[in-house]
């Protein structure tokens, strides 16, 4: 039996760089299997926007004061019923539980602060490691999610 | 007018000016940061600017973009100008709800509407 393509993969391992073109990458590898799924747009656009998030916190936050070169650990898994999306950073961790609310009225106009909550809102499940350097995210189809391409 | 390297266009109607994007995604950090700066530039240049940013053509934006808007927002308020947001796809009109930062802009379902809304 051949190999199958990578890029066709519905479940993989990536070690990616805070680099536009390599993220750009990953995601259309990892929508392209969303999509074979036969998940909605809906759908599509909450697994897009929190894996975004995600990857942005590991990148500014949880690699902050790093070297631009080391990467990301991101192990990605699609089937019809949800899409399970892990990412690991090399940095100390952090405490979720710190984060402000930033819908309070007195946090509203504060520049930062919306990765995580962006992430909890759209997701079926968003949970960290004990250290603070790993979130798996988890989105289950709803019910009424139908393919609309 | 927008440089070359712009992300942004960007069209005088009367005393308004009229802001579009140019990526469907609004996603990578050093454009926003550049489109933050191009923007300043825009209100710096009148005494009470009246800012119209559209959203047509975006697909997706990050938190940082929305970070990015507020900044904008409050650069424009301390100058006594006016900034309307129109014509944003349904799905990111929800991230501005999810944030509640639909309390803190003026949004338009199309910049007509919001042309019209101007002081």
């Amino acid at each position: 039996m051949s190999e199958p393509d990578p890029a066709q993969a519905d479940s993989g391992v990536v070690e990616l760089i805070n680099d536009r073109q390599a993220i750009d990458g990953f995601e259309a590898r990892m929508l392209a299997a969303v999509d074979r799924a036969g998940f909605s747009k809906v759908s599509r656009f909450a697994i897009r926007l929190a894996t975004e998030e995600a990857l942005m916190n590991a990148f500014k936050h949880g690699h902050k004061g790093l070297p631009a070169t080391v990467p990301v650990r991101i192990e990605y898994s699609v089937t019809p019923e949800r899409v399970i999306v892990a990412i690991e950073d090399r940095g100390p961790g952090f405490k979720p539980g710190a984060i402000v609310d930033p819908t309070l009225d007195e946090n509203l106009e504060t520049p930062s602060g919306r990765g995580l909550m962006l992430m909890r809102a759209y997701l079926t499940t968003v949970e960290h490691n004990s250290a603070g350097n790993r979130v798996e995210m988890t989105y289950r189809r709803p019910n009424d999610d139908e393919n609309d391409e | 007018m927008a440089s070359s390297d712009s992300r942004l266009s960007v069209a005088k109607l009367d005393s308004i000016t009229k802001i579009g994007f140019i990526d469907r995604n609004i996603l990578d950090e050093g454009n926003i940061q550049a489109i933050g700066e191009e923007i300043s530039s825009i209100i710096e240049a009148e005494s009470s600017p009246k800012l119209l940013i559209s959203f047509d053509n975006v697909d997706h934006l990050s938190s940082a973009a929305l970070g990015t808007l507020i900044t904008i927002n409050n650069k424009i308020r301390n100058q006594g100008g006016e900034l309307r947001l129109a014509d944003i796809d349904p799905q990111i009109y929800e991230v501005f709800v999810i944030t509640r930062l639909n309390k803190i802009f003026e949004i338009h379902e199309t910049s007509d509407d919001a042309m019209k809304s101007f002081g």
